[in-house]
């Protein structure tokens, strides 16, 4: 492994100012995936924040009825936390679903959001990869495309985006904190990210000496609520396809609808054109069927993904029928 | 490759490992498994994919599992390791040689030292991916051991004889 500075930081503007201070030098969470990425020498930071000793440990309610998350809260305690077990089900269904038990005791909120894709060409120095090497090409196209992305990709780039709990994230409204030296500034997690287009290297809107020094949610929305993932081993797998879902459904039509896909595109996709057909709708399978097609209108599946389109429609209806039939009976 | 600012620096880093204060002279580099195995010479502990995917190098730190090849040991600076060697005399070893939970054995201090720290998260109420109700405790069945073992591969294929080991240690140890 390329050798590194490391810097243990005791508060948020020590270490937006160490990182500040070398172009190379990177936050670090819980490692389970940077340090992956250093050893493989895919990235390869002069200087290591660590940023696991800020105050950035809690999850508190908010005034508003929501609940907002420390960076460094851990995956574990995220998805254990009184709190989301009860209030976000989804999300503890979702951080629950991604990883294994050791991984979630040291991956940390803000380094899930901020985790690479596990694109095989991307890790691999030997191939050409425009995310890890601008301008030389994607040999994923033309390779091993199971778990590559059918939306929102390009030319230049067809990863996908591999968190479960950004997908609930995305389903759930949440917003991300963004602190620096000179401000805080939240936006939602959908717009943490960027399509790739002719810059797949650039996959945030953090900028440089930024910090995610928290993840805000709003009040839950109402209604029953599911994370499912479809993987090809039953545990410890990035998903083929994953459906975070909320809905709620009042005389007859759907009230509420929250659809965040995954698995399927370069970030958590939150599906709003499935969403605005379906408010207002009779949740019927059909109905289902129709805003998930809709969805996946512009898709531009290759021949080793192709099957995610009837898998990610055949998952969203499976979701939305048992979350409808909760609905009713509850 | 960007040019090296400064030559590789050797640091102490203080950890408690199995209960005993240590000092090691280590780079920030170094893994926290590699600390345990070649600079303390403890090698139960094992180093199977170097990259998080097997379990193999599971240790408990502060009584929680992780995967010490993915953990750099600096970042561990004050806190306590506990091995397979430090684990023991526990229930857990015992099953796994009455249950066979093992073949060749590589994977097993990874397997009890997860099993531990996996116990000590049920005993604590933590739901899993196959827990219907995240909101309510969930009994220890064979599907949750499996899910919440998911993370310790064993390639001789000793998984039920694994289930069974925690499963007739399950709920009376944390």
């Amino acid at each position: 492994m390329r050798p590194f500075d490391y810097e243990r930081a005791t508060d948020v503007a020590q270490a937006v100012t160490l990182v500040a201070e070398r172009p190379e030098a990177r936050f670090l969470g819980g490692g389970t995936n940077l340090v992956d990425l250093v050893r493989r020498g895919v990235e390869t930071p002069d200087r290591l924040i660590d940023v696991t000793g800020l105050p950035l440990t809690e999850v508190e309610a908010t005034q508003d009825g929501g609940v907002r998350v420390g960076a460094v809260v851990t995956n574990a305690d995220l998805a254990h936390h009184p709190l989301v077990r009860s209030h976000y089900p989804l999300l503890s269904q979702a951080v629950l679903a991604g990883a294994s038990g050791q991984l979630r005791t040291m991956a940390t909120v803000g380094g899930n959001l901020l985790q690479r894709t596990r694109c095989p060409y991307f890790t691999d120095l030997t191939m050409a990869c425009n995310k890890r090497v601008p301008g030389s090409g994607c040999a994923a196209r033309e390779g091993f495309t199971r778990y590559a992305a059918v939306l929102g990709t390009s030319e230049q780039c067809i990863a996908a985006h591999a968190s479960d709990m950004a997908v609930a994230l995305a389903a759930l409204d949440a917003r991300v904190e963004l602190t620096s030296a000179h401000r805080v500034r939240e936006v939602a997690v959908t717009d943490l990210y960027r399509l790739p287009g002719e810059t797949p290297h650039l996959e945030t809107v953090v900028s440089r000496g930024e910090l995610i020094t928290a993840v805000v949610l709003p009040p839950p929305p109402r209604g029953p609520s599911r994370y499912r993932k479809v993987r090809d081993r039953a545990s410890y797998a990035f998903a083929l396809v994953s459906v975070a879902a909320v809905l709620g459904v009042e005389d007859g039509r759907v009230t509420t609808l929250r659809l965040g896909l995954g698995g399927i595109a370069p970030k958590p996709w939150r599906a709003a054109a499935a969403e605005t057909l379906l408010v207002g709708s009779e949740p019927t399978d059909e109905a289902f069927s129709a805003a998930i097609d809709l969805e996946l209108v512009d898709a531009k599946p290759l021949p080793g993904n192709a099957f995610k389109i009837d898998l990610t429609r055949r998952t969203v209806v499976a979701v939305l029928r048992r979350l409808r039939d909760e609905a009713v009976t509850t | 490759m960007t040019d090296l600012v400064a030559p590789p620096v050797a640091r102490p880093v203080h950890l408690v490992v199995n209960g005993v204060p240590t000092t090691l002279e280590i780079e920030p580099r170094v893994s926290l498994l590699d600390a345990i195995r070649e600079h303390l010479h403890l090698t139960g502990t094992k180093k199977g994919c170097n990259q998080g995917a097997c379990g193999a190098c599971t240790v408990l730190v502060d009584g929680r599992r992780i995967v010490s090849c993915l953990a750099l040991a600096v970042q561990y600076e004050g806190r306590e390791v506990t091995t397979i060697e430090g684990v023991g005399p526990h229930p857990l070893q015992d099953a796994f040689v009455r249950f066979d939970g093992l073949q060749c054995g590589y994977c097993t201090p990874g397997q009890i030292c997860s099993a531990i720290g996996m116990l000590t998260e049920h005993d604590g109420g933590a739901p899993s991916a196959v827990s219907d109700d995240v909101a309510s405790p969930a009994a220890l069945t064979r599907n949750e051991i499996r899910e919440r073992m998911s993370g310790n591969l064993c390639r001789c294929g000793a998984y039920n004889g694994i289930v069974d080991a925690i499963e007739s240690v399950g709920g009376k140890s944390g």
